[in-house]
């Protein structure tokens, strides 16, 4: 069965774990236009090459950061998502980066 | 009788088919009317409406592979009309109209099979979606009904009625579900379309899209530059690469879909069997084979690789459904790629590039709705670029205005 290292549990079953899409930068909802927020639901990166990637490792409820490949399925990294700058994926709401820390 | 046999037994011109195969390949002209990108199913059957419909017969069509060799021959060749929504119902029944009388109009045997599409309801929840379904269709014209464990009993003798934690409550019957060979329905319609006038040019890769003021001017490929008034992306699992040589994104992710068949048995299941809530379906081919399919992988990735976790489970899942099949060895299993969208529905019609129409978002409806699509995409190259009322509701900027079709009906949706 594909491994897959979860940074906190270490090496485990690819089964344990669960998807949750591409790391990207969410509009204000408040302020943007629907095109942005249309750009930010349903357009995702879908090449050919590497991508970083939420995943769960439901078990134990931890969501981490994945860089795959998204033709061999290969996997290069994984980290905690506090190694993420918070300005990825929280841009333009006030108060989302403190509340996902508390 | 028998000398009549015997003479044609003996005549070398017997079995006489003229035209049995397709022509030649020719040298690429430097410009065409229209181009259509991607030689599978949808897109010869959009040149074979073309010239039949529309007389419109200046047309290449462009496959990297060979006929009919991407996703027309990794699906499972179901064909249904049983979806949620009235936009998809109207849309997919009218394809089943068409497949009825395919075989007739090439004057070639596609293999169509009328035999019933069985969906399983598990829980209290999946028989209410069910009701729906079943007066949604029957509202459109469809053979659809909902029906009790008994009739299911006399349907398929061999279902295990009570699998596990989900015993089988109802069931939706759904009588227009059919099967064919999906090769023999490219084949056809690539006949039909070349015998016309259509060009098919095989191992012919479109590496880019050539615009000029926001307008399709012509493609790229590995055998040379090709001009064209209008162009037609029909690639399934490789709609999102297309479209970034047109120059823009579409609201498509894609995954992996794993089947595999099983060693020929004796007949013993005649309608098609689907379980939502076990992700699995189940049918038998001509051949006695079993062809089990399931869901869309659970993560996006370009690749046909298969893996032991998606085929564990659904193994385990049809075995739930039918359990002699565990004494059966598996002959062979195949990934096909699939283009899926948020809302299980395609994306068809305009583009962001003029003339440049999109025939994509196929994720695990591609090959039941061939017909339809073929010939809705001709309707709209030789109309110049109205959209016809039947894939209105499948436009590209639903995403942008919120306007989704939200096809609950589709096989990889989640009840």
């Amino acid at each position: 069965m594909k491994i897959i290292n979860c940074p906190l549990n270490g090496p485990r079953n690819a089964s344990e774990f669960v998807y949750g899409g591409e790391v990207k930068q969410m509009p204000d909802p408040a302020a943007c236009s629907d095109r942005e927020w249309a750009e930010y639901v349903f357009y995702h990166y879908n090449g050919t090459g590497e991508v970083r990637e939420w995943w769960l490792h439901a078990p134990s409820g931890y969501w981490f950061i994945v860089e795959r490949h998204r033709v061999t399925g290969e996997i290069s990294r994984t980290y905690d998502p506090s190694e993420l700058d918070q300005g990825e994926f929280f841009a333009s709401v006030p108060g989302a980066a403190e509340e996902i820390n508390s | 009788m028998p000398f009549s046999l015997l003479k044609y037994g003996l005549n070398n011109d017997y079995p006489f088919e003229k035209d049995a195969d397709l022509p030649p390949p020719v040298p690429l002209k430097s410009h065409y009317d229209v181009v259509i990108i991607g030689g599978g199913g949808h897109g010869v059957a959009t040149a074979y409406y073309l010239a039949k419909y529309h007389g419109i017969t200046n047309v290449a069509i462009l496959e990297k592979g060979y006929l009919g060799g991407g996703n027309t021959a990794r699906n499972t060749a179901v064909i249904r009309s049983n979806y949620l929504t009235s936009e998809g119902v109207k849309f997919y029944a009218e394809s089943v109209k068409l497949y009825q009388e395919l075989s007739n109009e090439f004057d070639f045997n596609i293999m169509y099979s009328r035999r019933g599409q069985l969906t399983l309801a598990h829980t209290d929840s999946a028989i209410r979606a069910f009701r729906q379904r079943t007066e949604v269709n029957k509202h459109f014209g469809g053979k659809t009904e909902l029906i009790g464990p008994q009739e299911i009993r006399e349907l398929v003798p061999t279902l295990n009625m009570n699998p596990g934690h989900l015993p089988v409550l109802a069931g939706l019957w759904h009588m227009d579900g059919a099967t064919a060979r999906h090769d023999a329905v490219a084949w056809g319609y690539a006949k039909g379309a070349t015998q016309r006038g259509a060009e098919l040019h095989q191992l012919t890769e479109v590496t880019g899209i050539k615009t000029e003021n926001g307008k399709v001017v012509g493609v790229k490929t590995n055998r040379g530059d090709v001009g064209c008034g209008v162009a037609v992306q029909a690639v399934s699992g490789h709609s999102s690469l297309l479209a970034e040589m047109a120059g823009f994104r579409l609201p498509i992710v894609t995954y992996p879909l794993q089947a595999m068949v099983t060693q020929p048995v004796k007949p013993f299941l005649n309608p098609l069997v689907s379980s939502p809530a076990y992700h699995c379906y189940v049918q038998q081919t001509g051949r006695g084979e079993i062809v089990i399919g399931g869901g869309s992988d659970p993560y996006p990735l370009y690749g046909t690789r298969s893996d032991l976790n998606l085929k564990e489970g659904l193994l385990a899942h049809a075995i739930e459904l039918f359990p002699f099949m565990a004494n059966l060895k598996l002959m062979r299993q195949w990934a096909g790629i699939t283009d899926m969208t948020s809302d299980y529905s395609p994306i068809m019609g305009l583009s962001p590039v003029e003339n440049y129409y999109l025939d994509a978002g196929w994720g695990t409806w591609g090959f039941k709705s061939t017909p339809i699509c073929g010939k809705t995409m001709a309707e709209l190259v030789a109309s110049g670029g109205k959209v016809p009322d039947l894939i209105k509701p499948f436009a590209m900027d639903r995403f942008d205005t919120f306007r989704q079709v939200n096809e609950m009906g589709a096989t990889a949706a989640s009840h």
